[in-house]
């Protein structure tokens, strides 16, 4: 047996799209293969026991793996969550399995009994940090955030979040990674990681000169400040526009899409129209915090 | 004497899946598919400013948002009344980000999803070569800690270990492979996934020559790896399972609305010139039909939904009602022209083999060429993974070309006003099989927003009149070795790529009649 600190990792997906996933494969260095496979920090390996879309093992035989965990030792893994909790008809809107005796697994008890033995949880996207586009108004299935949902349910288990729609690979395996070396992530007012979260996009924004100089784009494929087209950027604290996406090949704004600040908790309804400048009145209802200039 | 199957959740697939089947003598004799997860989008959706449509669809899915953020803004193009005018460069730059994640989502099925139940990864257990990769995958498994490859099924595994351990080096390959095929999207689409680059009216990226250059060069590069290390690996999977060329077949009915739209056109999407033409068709028939969008109509008699079956989703009424006596699922039961209709890569390509596609024909006669096959193969279990494969060497081929065709300096977009009332309807197909949006616009906002796609036409349950789906049909008289180990259940599941989260997405409103819609 070699010396290698296993740490046993449960991957549950409840109400979501599975693209903070597509997004973690997506990484480029350190990629899924060294984070899965080879130890990812030299003498630690990520055991990912569960993961729905990537496991070999299906029914009762897979869920025999979350039953273990439930019935293993205290913090004996990290739980991460992707996709929203749905508490509404006692969580009948999302089943994830059925044991061999048919007993069916809302995802919202299995999160909770779960949670309450794992030695960390991160919650992985939007959806499962703040609710996301299931939690958007009217929230027909109760949905919300894991850490809104332990603090209904008592888990005192720690709660990270690495939001973003999807989130970002370098960002989930960079908390993963801090976490292996030994790290406290120190996290900001809402729980992320102020490593990816701390700068506000609009101060970093290569746009940022011709929002200074009032040239804004008025149709897309114009040069100039996306305000006017609906851009959230001075609401978002992520760093797109250092790290970019897909291996630094585009982003929103240099792509000459508006932000929607997809990091940002109930991003959805708050910036919503999302394709409509955003004045003072809007975000009076909100009051959300603005960057000094402008 | 019968068994009960039980297999919840399937795994490697996207979403939220139940399957149910009934085995006796061997055979499945009953099965039914349940999709397990319900969040709501049309209820979340009303109210809002159209144009949000095509950001918020694109959350249905992670694996194919392109394919909803297409679908919502030809549905909005269409009821803004401006699809004729969108630019020629937002027309291809849609077609290449569309086929950039064609092929980041046919990479991950085969290898990533439908792969470990053909290929075992202990053939590497007593690697003692040179290559780095190998053995990183040796001293994983001599770590003993073996998730996500086990738990498994076992008994079934037929590759020699030379063919194993090259399909574990191609499963690897493929990881970046798929990555590769996101930067290609991206570059076009601003992120993969869940990108902003396509917007009514065409796209916001600009053209230029170094992004083209990179674009086409990654295409080259996927094309290579599809002819050099997907279709072979397919072939040497195809070579060791060929009885499952021999069941899995299911209804042999085949609905595709057409994807690529190969020159500007108005808001018939479905009777535009695409890449890969839209049609009905018949395993072992000789024509095809022209597709007529009327005829589409969807049930929820096997449902968790209350509400008359048998209407149009223009019109549909829909309320969740979850436990409701006869329900097993949240999917819906689409039928076109009253009957079952498969949707996918197979349907693509045996419909546009079918009529003719000169492209289509060529790479479907040499791979039937090569296992020693003929068309009536293709209905099964293998002709599904080699329609897969075989259409991502043709999008990898063409949209590298398409790509050449853009004119950096001409413009990206037309214009979109927001009209106050308007219904639209846009066609597409998802990597997974076609796919419709409609909406219907009043005082500027969303009255009512309706979505038809891929997986709900595929693993929907039966309808009113006892008509199991296409996965379900496809279950039924196939044959299961060994119960405790029904590799055979999974396989043809997973051969139709089933997306959940595409499948239970949407709601209609709560018992309101929504009016009938115009078909453009």
């Amino acid at each position: 047996m070699s010396e290698t600190v296993e740490h046993g990792a449960v991957w549950l997906q409840g109400a979501g799209c599975s693209g903070c996933s597509v997004s973690l494969l997506n990484g480029l260095s350190p990629s899924v293969k060294n984070l899965l496979i080879d130890e990812i920090v030299p003498g630690q390996h990520v055991s990912l026991r569960f993961h729905a879309t990537v496991m070999a093992g299906q029914g009762a035989p897979a869920v025999s793996v979350l039953e273990a965990a439930e019935s293993g030792p205290d913090d004996g893994f990290i739980l991460l969550l992707e996709g929203s909790v749905q508490t509404a008809e006692g969580g009948i809107y999302c089943t994830i399995g059925e044991t061999a005796e048919g007993e069916h697994l809302t995802l919202a008890d299995t999160a909770e009994k779960l949670g309450r033995k794992a030695s960390l949880a991160i919650a992985i996207g939007t959806c499962a940090a703040y609710g996301g586009l299931p939690a958007a108004e009217p929230n027909p299935t109760g949905a919300m955030g894991l850490a809104e949902f332990f603090k209904e349910r008592g888990v005192e288990t720690p709660v990270v979040n690495i939001p973003g729609c999807p989130s970002h690979p370098d960002w989930i395996v960079g908390t993963i990674g801090m976490v292996l070396l030994g790290l406290t992530p120190e996290v900001d007012d809402v729980g992320r990681p102020k490593a990816f979260f701390g700068k506000l996009i609009h101060d970093n924004c290569p746009r940022r000169g011709y929002f200074d100089t009032g040239r804004f784009a008025k149709h897309f494929g114009d040069e100039g400040c996306l305000y006017e087209l609906g851009c959230s950027g001075p609401y978002a604290y992520a760093d797109c526009p250092n790290r970019q996406w897909n291996s630094g090949t585009n982003w929103p704004i240099k792509g000459g899409a508006p932000c929607m600040a997809c990091v940002e908790p109930k991003f959805w309804d708050k910036y919503a129209p999302l394709y409509q400048k955003i004045t003072e009145e809007r975000m009076e209802r909100f009051k959300v915090k603005r960057s000094a200039k402008g | 004497m019968a068994q009960k199957i039980k297999i919840d959740p399937v795994s490697r697939i996207e979403g939220h899946l139940k399957i149910e089947v009934t085995v006796d003598g061997g055979v499945v004799k009953e099965a039914e598919s349940s999709g397990t997860l319900f969040r709501g989008f049309e209820i979340i959706l009303r109210g809002r400013d159209p144009r949000d449509a095509q950001r918020i669809t694109q959350r249905v899915c992670g694996v194919c948002p392109t394919s909803h953020a297409m679908a919502s803004t030809l549905n909005l193009d269409s009821a803004f009344g401006i699809a004729e005018d969108v630019p020629d460069n937002g027309r291809i730059m849609r077609n290449l980000i569309l086929a950039g994640n064609y092929m980041q989502s046919h990479i991950l099925h085969f290898f990533h999803l439908a792969a470990l139940d053909y290929v075992d990864v202990t053939a590497l257990a007593d690697y003692d070569g040179e290559d780095p990769g190998m053995a990183s995958i040796k001293a994983f498994i001599d770590r003993g800690e073996l998730g996500p490859f086990f738990p498994r099924y076992e008994g079934d595994y037929r590759l020699s270990k030379a063919v194993n351990r090259a399909a574990v080096a191609a499963y690897v390959q493929a990881l970046d492979m798929r990555r590769v095929a996101h930067e290609a999207t991206a570059i076009w689409n601003t992120k993969m996934p869940h990108g902003s680059g396509i917007v009514p009216g065409g796209v916001t990226e600009t053209p230029t020559a170094d992004k083209i250059e990179a674009y086409h060069w990654k295409m080259n590069q996927l094309l290579d790896f599809t002819n050099s290390v997907y279709i072979p690996v397919l072939m040497e999977v195809a070579k060791a399972y060929l009885d499952h060329a021999g069941f899995g077949g299911g209804c042999g009915r085949y609905v595709s609305y057409g994807v690529f739209e190969m020159e500007p056109g108005g808001a018939d999407y479905a009777g535009r010139k695409r890449f890969l033409n839209s049609g009905v068709t018949e395993a072992g028939g000789s024509s095809v039909q022209k597709l007529d969008a009327s005829k589409i109509t969807e049930d929820v008699h096997s449902s968790w939904l209350d509400g008359p079956d048998g209407l149009h989703p223009s019109s549909g009424q829909t309320n969740p009602a979850p436990g409701k006596k006869g329900g097993h699922s949240w999917l819906k039961s689409p039928r076109y022209d009253g009957k079952v209709g498969e949707v996918g890569p197979l349907a693509r390509i045996y419909t546009n083999y079918v009529a003719g596609h000169a492209a289509v024909k060529e790479v479907v006669d040499g791979a039937l060429a090569a296992l020693g096959a003929d068309a009536g193969a293709l209905p099964s279990v293998l002709g599904r993974h080699a329609a897969r494969a075989l259409e991502a060497k043709l999008v990898a081929e063409a949209a590298a070309k398409w790509v050449l065709d853009l004119k950096p300096g001409e413009p990206v977009a037309c214009d979109a006003p927001v009209p106050a009332e308007a219904q639209g309807m846009g066609l597409t197909e998802a990597p997974r099989g076609a796919l419709g949006h409609w909406v219907n616009v009043k005082d500027g906002k969303i009255a009512n927003y309706q979505l038809v796609v891929p997986t709900t036409w595929n693993a929907g349950p039966a309808d009113a009149s006892g008509q199991p789906g296409p996965i379900e049909q496809a279950l039924i008289g196939s044959p299961v070795k060994d119960p405790e180990n029904p590799f055979e259940v999974v396989r043809i599941v997973r051969s139709f790529d089933p997306c959940l989260a595409c499948a239970v997405h949407m709601l209609d409103a709560r018992g309101n009649d929504l009016g009938r819609y115009r078909i453009a």
